[in-house]
């Protein structure tokens, strides 16, 4: 069916728009088919497909070495976990040791881009409900961090850092400095973002009450991240199935039990606080070492299905990979958690009001290409 | 009591915002604070990172020489296919044939950046460039042959 053949009331005297696939609010190309009765939404509808890139296939004539380098453009602002998550999976099936240097720089590596991806929400949650001024201030650090990762990776999105073994280069020798200007300078703006945004009463009028997933919800849907953990569903694979050594690292995993679009804002805004203190507990005690185990030069994995999971920063991202003892993958699944957040978003914007539907879009945090894949 | 609250509510609002304004209006009088560049009037001091990755290149020396065997090993670890290597024979002084690159082409507008020909390089022959600005007008421009016209495989490379 075309795009506005629909456009019009149907029986039961409902009115039929469609949100997107051009939409400002939608951050990139979704369609939501909204039926509407009156401003309140009766039914909502995901349409997806328009920037699928069949990264799956594409990774089934990769060798084993390049299948992870185009999981950065799927969830852009988690790129160092999408990278972690298949060299951890190479490493599984191959059972190769990480050295300790190259997992202290991969723990230091994703808690930034995790910061610096929950620093864009709180950017664009300004943006779409119509505060500009904010964007500008989350900017400001993320700036800094993308200016880290450059001089670092070599790349501000798609860093293509990690790979099967370790990591690909060393740092770069005033990496610590640089790391701990960030930090200090993220921990002086910090109370800024509660000022400009977060303490606002508009906002959080906004956000309260708005959109509430229960935990049963949650579970039924398939929900992770700071999405799930604003229902009170604990679900950090950091704390309940570590990787690259995150079990020797003190941390709190953040849960909230409102479910509501307020407390994934708080979420999210404790979880930053928890990202710097994890790298602060890391950044001076980087060992000494290897970067990178020793692999073969064309990896070949046994045959058999392998499957990691790591939490990125919107929630579980599993790699799932079937082996027939070649060079390339047989079969390769990426368990996204962007589709699975976006399946609650038709369930808790029943009864409210459209405007409440960008709002619940904001805090549920979506990245199109990563749902679509 | 509901005054109170509708009127508590208006103020509570009025004062957040003032809040932020108060914010907005310091960094409005701290004009040192600001931070943001323009891009295109920076030109002349905008330095890139040195491990910036923005374009293959093939290093020469003065004596017009690369350190590329024609090993093919960029070709086949490129994900995009945005490397072909043409080898030809080349007869040595010694009599003896041995393989030579005869052209190193390089698709730039296929290439992702994504830097896994020079980690797979076993003789540091390529390298990641800083340049970033690669507009043309026409596709053609953006093959590019990397080894320079007459340039020669350095000595006791293998």
């Amino acid at each position: 069916m075309l795009l506005g053949e629909e456009d019009h009331f149907n029986e039961e005297g409902e009115f039929v728009i469609n949100i997107g696939p051009q939409h400002p609010s939608t951050h990139g190309v979704l369609r939501l088919k909204v039926w509407l009765d009156g401003e309140t939404i009766k039914k909502v509808e995901p349409h997806l497909g328009y920037i699928h890139r069949s990264i799956e296939k594409m990774s089934e004539s990769f060798s084993y070495r390049q299948f992870g380098y185009i999981t950065s453009r799927m969830d852009y602002l988690s790129a160092h976990m999408n990278n972690q998550a298949c060299a951890l999976v190479v490493e599984k099936a191959l059972q190769v040791e990480v050295p300790a240097r190259a997992q202290v720089i991969r723990i230091i590596l994703c808690e930034l881009s995790r910061l610096s991806s929950h620093l864009l929400w709180f950017a664009s949650a300004g943006l779409d409900l119509g505060g500009v001024t904010p964007f500008f201030y989350a900017f400001r650090e993320r700036e800094a961090i993308n200016s880290i990762m450059e001089e670092t990776c070599g790349a501000r999105l798609t860093q293509n850092f990690m790979v099967p073994g370790g990591i690909i280069t060393d740092l770069q020798p005033d990496f610590q400095k640089r790391i701990k200007e960030v930090l200090k300078q993220f921990k002086d703006n910090y109370h800024e973002y509660n000022e400009i945004l977060i303490g606002n009463v508009i906002f959080q009028n906004r956000m309260k009450d708005v959109g509430v997933l229960t935990r049963e919800d949650a579970i039924a849907l398939g929900c992770t991240g700071p999405v799930a953990r604003a229902s009170g569903l604990s679900c950090d694979i950091r704390k309940h199935y570590p990787y690259d050594g995150y079990e020797k690292i003190q941390f709190d995993e953040v849960i909230l039990t409102g479910g509501d679009s307020w407390a994934r804002c708080e979420v999210r805004m404790a979880e930053m606080l928890q990202s710097v203190h994890i790298i602060e507990q890391l950044i001076d005690n980087i060992p000494e070492g290897d970067i990178v185990a020793k692999t073969k030069n064309v990896i070949k994995l046994p045959k058999g299905e392998f499957y990691q999971r790591v939490e990125t920063a919107r929630g579980e991202l599993g790699v799932y990979i079937v082996s027939d003892g070649g060079s390339t993958p047989y079969r390769c699944k990426y368990r996204s958690p962007n589709f699975s957040n976006l399946m609650a978003i038709p369930h808790i914007s029943k009864g409210h009001k459209i405007g409440d539907l960008i709002a619940i879009m904001a805090t549920i945090d979506l990245i199109i290409p990563d749902i679509d894949r | 009591m509901f005054l109170k609250e509708y009127f508590g509510s208006i103020f509570s609002s009025i004062k957040s915002l003032l809040t932020g304004m108060k914010l907005t209006g310091y960094y409005f009088t701290h004009h040192n604070k600001i931070i943001t560049e323009e891009y295109p009037d920076n030109r002349a001091a905008l330095k890139m990172p040195e491990r910036f990755r923005g374009e293959v290149i093939m290093p020469h020396d003065e004596k017009n020489e690369h350190q590329c065997t024609g090993c093919q090993s960029c070709e086949l670890s490129c994900p995009n296919g945005s490397i072909k290597i043409i080898t030809k024979q080349e007869i040595q002084p010694d009599g003896k044939k041995k393989k030579r690159i005869d052209t190193w082409v390089y698709h730039l507008d296929m290439c992702t950046m994504c830097g896994m020909c020079v980690e797979a390089c076993p003789t540091t022959a390529i390298l990641m460039g800083n340049e970033f600005e690669h507009s043309q007008y026409e596709k053609k421009y953006l093959k590019k042959v990397l080894n320079k016209p007459g340039s020669r495989l350095k000595d006791g490379v293998e």
